[in-house]
């Protein structure tokens, strides 16, 4: 026993491997868990009736209608958030790289890239949905409009990010060669360095898919939901994240099973967007070298 | 007549001046939207603020030291949800760090070469997983599964002197403890990812110097690894409270929506975000008012939390560029 000093720190170190392999396979345990389910019931209820039918009509209807207002959405947040996001991020990477302003929106951006989306959620109801509400007499309050504003303050951030990361890494001679042509810097950054970055700026703009097609807190006062087909983008409007939240709370099994198909949608898109960004990056990567 | 040249000269002298001014059209083009960042956030604060003003204001320091929350007598106190809120982040904090900092050690001192990657990308898979499907996991499958737990915690935990009285309750699934845990899972991957990346970017000389001292594993990882990285593994551990404090659809599933501050674990509560996306449809009034001021009081918490975690990841950046 007097000769135990290795033998314990020994026995310490064989602990704590143990743990660390233990911890990982709790990690991956629960991943595989959420995974299997989602699948295993929502396979389950997949079928032909989930595109065609609509929410209002209960067991026997599908999703129709909270797929065209997610896909509307989603887009109509993509076609905000995108260009201003690409413009934000561009003048970090080219403009204020070093400046003092730059750096506190560069930070602040990375603070909105994680701020609560619930609030702004609320932050939109504020400043759209109650001043359209005042202004059209109640007319138009909620609305598709609304949500769509929602999710591009959520988009934003991380196409921000990302552009801002990828003209970073476009070398300093591309710029140096175009400039010395004589070309206007304007020209310079949008024809040469946004061309050589466009994979990474791509790649940015799949991840803010992903992120917006799953979210559904800051839909629940913007877009509010309808069990209703409604195209109008002023009318309210249904979401898949925002269908399943209503038909998980409602008691009704067969309810349950229209949401964990949607699940299966949601997850499924998600995951393939992210293997997409994955892909394209990988690409990218390989070009440059 | 002008020479040809001195045309010519003109011609550039026009052209020069044009890119010039577009120039200075796209850099102030380019400014602005950046500057809409900073609106975004400030707008964000501002029409919260706004918002929750009858509340905020007109109860004063009573919503915040009130736990009476009875929209048909018209009393708002915030205490309720914010305690749900902290006690839930604290619960998922409490469980993530360990296994984050284990998952974390796996990845860059133990896991074979060929391991890393795929292992290090599935963790990540568990941040792209959107939380509404979390919240319904978490309602269909984890809180019948926490319901026979449950029963066994009250007898093992809950016999500890001390802490026992967190272990004690109603066998039911729902409840802080079951949020607590769907939370963990869910910012896992936030700390995972940071704390990784920080052990990777420790310089190979100072692990190496330890290992040639006949270190073991463990101790490199916990006297030279985690030293050399403080500053950003907290960073990222309130990277990841930021996001517990502020999530929403998982908590509000699993939670079990009742307006009490009960001292054990196993009782239902509210939170913050769930008070907000449960009632905000239905209420008016007063009662709107008082879920924009608490949508207020999220907003600032999260924002101070995120705003320490940046800093101190900053610190760390800074000092391996020099």
């Amino acid at each position: 026993m007097a000769a135990s000093p290795y033998l314990r720190r020994r026995l310490a170190n064989l602990a704590a491997l143990a743990a660390s392999a233990a911890a990982t396979a709790i990690g991956l345990a629960f991943l595989g868990w959420i995974l299997w389910v989602t699948v295993q019931r929502g396979l389950g209820a997949l079928g032909p009736a989930l595109f065609t039918g609509i929410t209002a009509y209960g067991a026997e209807g599908g999703l129709a209608n909270a797929i065209v207002g997610s896909l509307m959405m989603d887009v109509m947040a993509l076609l905000i958030a995108t260009p201003i996001g690409v413009l934000a991020g561009t003048w970090l990477a080219e403009y204020a790289r070093r400046s003092r302003l730059g750096a506190v929106v560069r930070f602040l951006n990375d603070i909105l890239l994680s701020a609560p989306s619930i609030v702004l959620g609320l932050f939109v109801y504020m400043i759209v949905v109650l001043p359209m509400s005042n202004w059209t007499g109640g007319r138009v309050s909620f609305s598709g409009v609304a949500g769509a504003i929602a999710l591009a303050l959520i988009a934003l951030p991380v196409i921000v990010r990302t552009t801002d990361e990828m003209l970073q890494l476009v070398p300093g001679t591309l710029r140096e060669a175009a400039l010395s042509l004589g070309i206007p810097s304007w020209k310079v950054t949008v024809q040469v360095l946004m061309r050589a970055a466009s994979s990474g700026i791509v790649t940015g703009v799949l991840l803010a898919l992903a992120r917006l097609a799953g979210e559904t807190a800051p839909l629940l006062f913007t877009a509010f939901g309808n069990n209703f087909m409604a195209i109008d983008p002023l009318d309210k409007m249904a979401s898949l994240p925002v269908a399943i939240y209503q038909y998980t709370n409602d008691p009704a099994p067969a309810l349950h099973a229209i949401a964990w198909a949607g699940a299966l949608l949601i997850t499924g898109f998600v995951l393939l967007l992210g293997l997409a960004a994955r892909g394209l990056l990988a690409r990218h990567k390989v070009a440059h070298d | 007549m002008s020479s040809p040249i001195a045309i010519a000269t003109r011609a550039i002298d026009l052209r020069s001046r044009a890119d010039a001014r577009h120039d200075a059209w796209f850099r102030w083009l380019l400014a602005s939207c950046g500057l809409l960042v900073l609106a975004a956030l400030l707008g964000a604060a501002l029409a919260t603020l706004w918002g929750g003003r009858e509340v905020l204001f007109g109860h004063g320091f009573a919503f915040l030291t009130s736990a009476e929350w009875n929209p048909v007598s018209g009393e708002y106190g915030a205490l309720a949800p914010v305690y749900g809120t902290l006690v839930t982040s604290l619960v998922a904090l409490l469980l993530a760090v360990p296994v984050a900092f284990g998952i974390a050690m796996f990845l860059t001192e133990i896991a074979p070469a060929w391991m890393r990657a795929p292992v290090a990308s599935a963790i990540e898979l568990l941040a792209s997983i959107p939380s509404i499907i979390y919240g319904m996991w978490g309602l269909f499958v984890f809180v019948p599964f926490m319901a026979r737990v449950e029963p066994a915690i009250s007898a093992t935990l809950g016999r500890l002197p001390l802490v026992g009285g967190l272990f004690q309750g109603p066998p039911i699934g729902l409840g802080l403890l079951t949020a607590g845990i769907v939370l963990a899972v869910m910012i896992l991957p936030f700390i995972c990812a940071v704390m990784r990346e920080v052990f990777q970017a420790v310089p190979v000389r100072l692990r190496e110097s330890a290992y040639a001292l006949g270190a073991t594993t463990w101790e490199v990882v916990w006297h030279i690894v985690l030293p050399y990285t403080r500053g950003a593994v907290v960073g990222g551990i309130f990277l990841g409270l930021g996001r517990a404090l502020g999530e929403t659809m998982a908590v509000t599933f699993v939670l079990g929506n009742s307006y009490a501050i009960t001292g054990s674990l196993l009782m239902p509560g509210t939170s913050i975000s769930s008070a907000i996306a449960n009632e905000f449809n239905e209420a008016v009034g007063t009662h709107r008012s008082a879920l924009i001021a608490l949508g207020f009081l999220l907003f600032v918490v999260t924002f101070v939390v995120l705003l320490v975690a940046r800093l101190m990841l900053r610190r760390l950046a800074r000092r391996e560029g020099a």
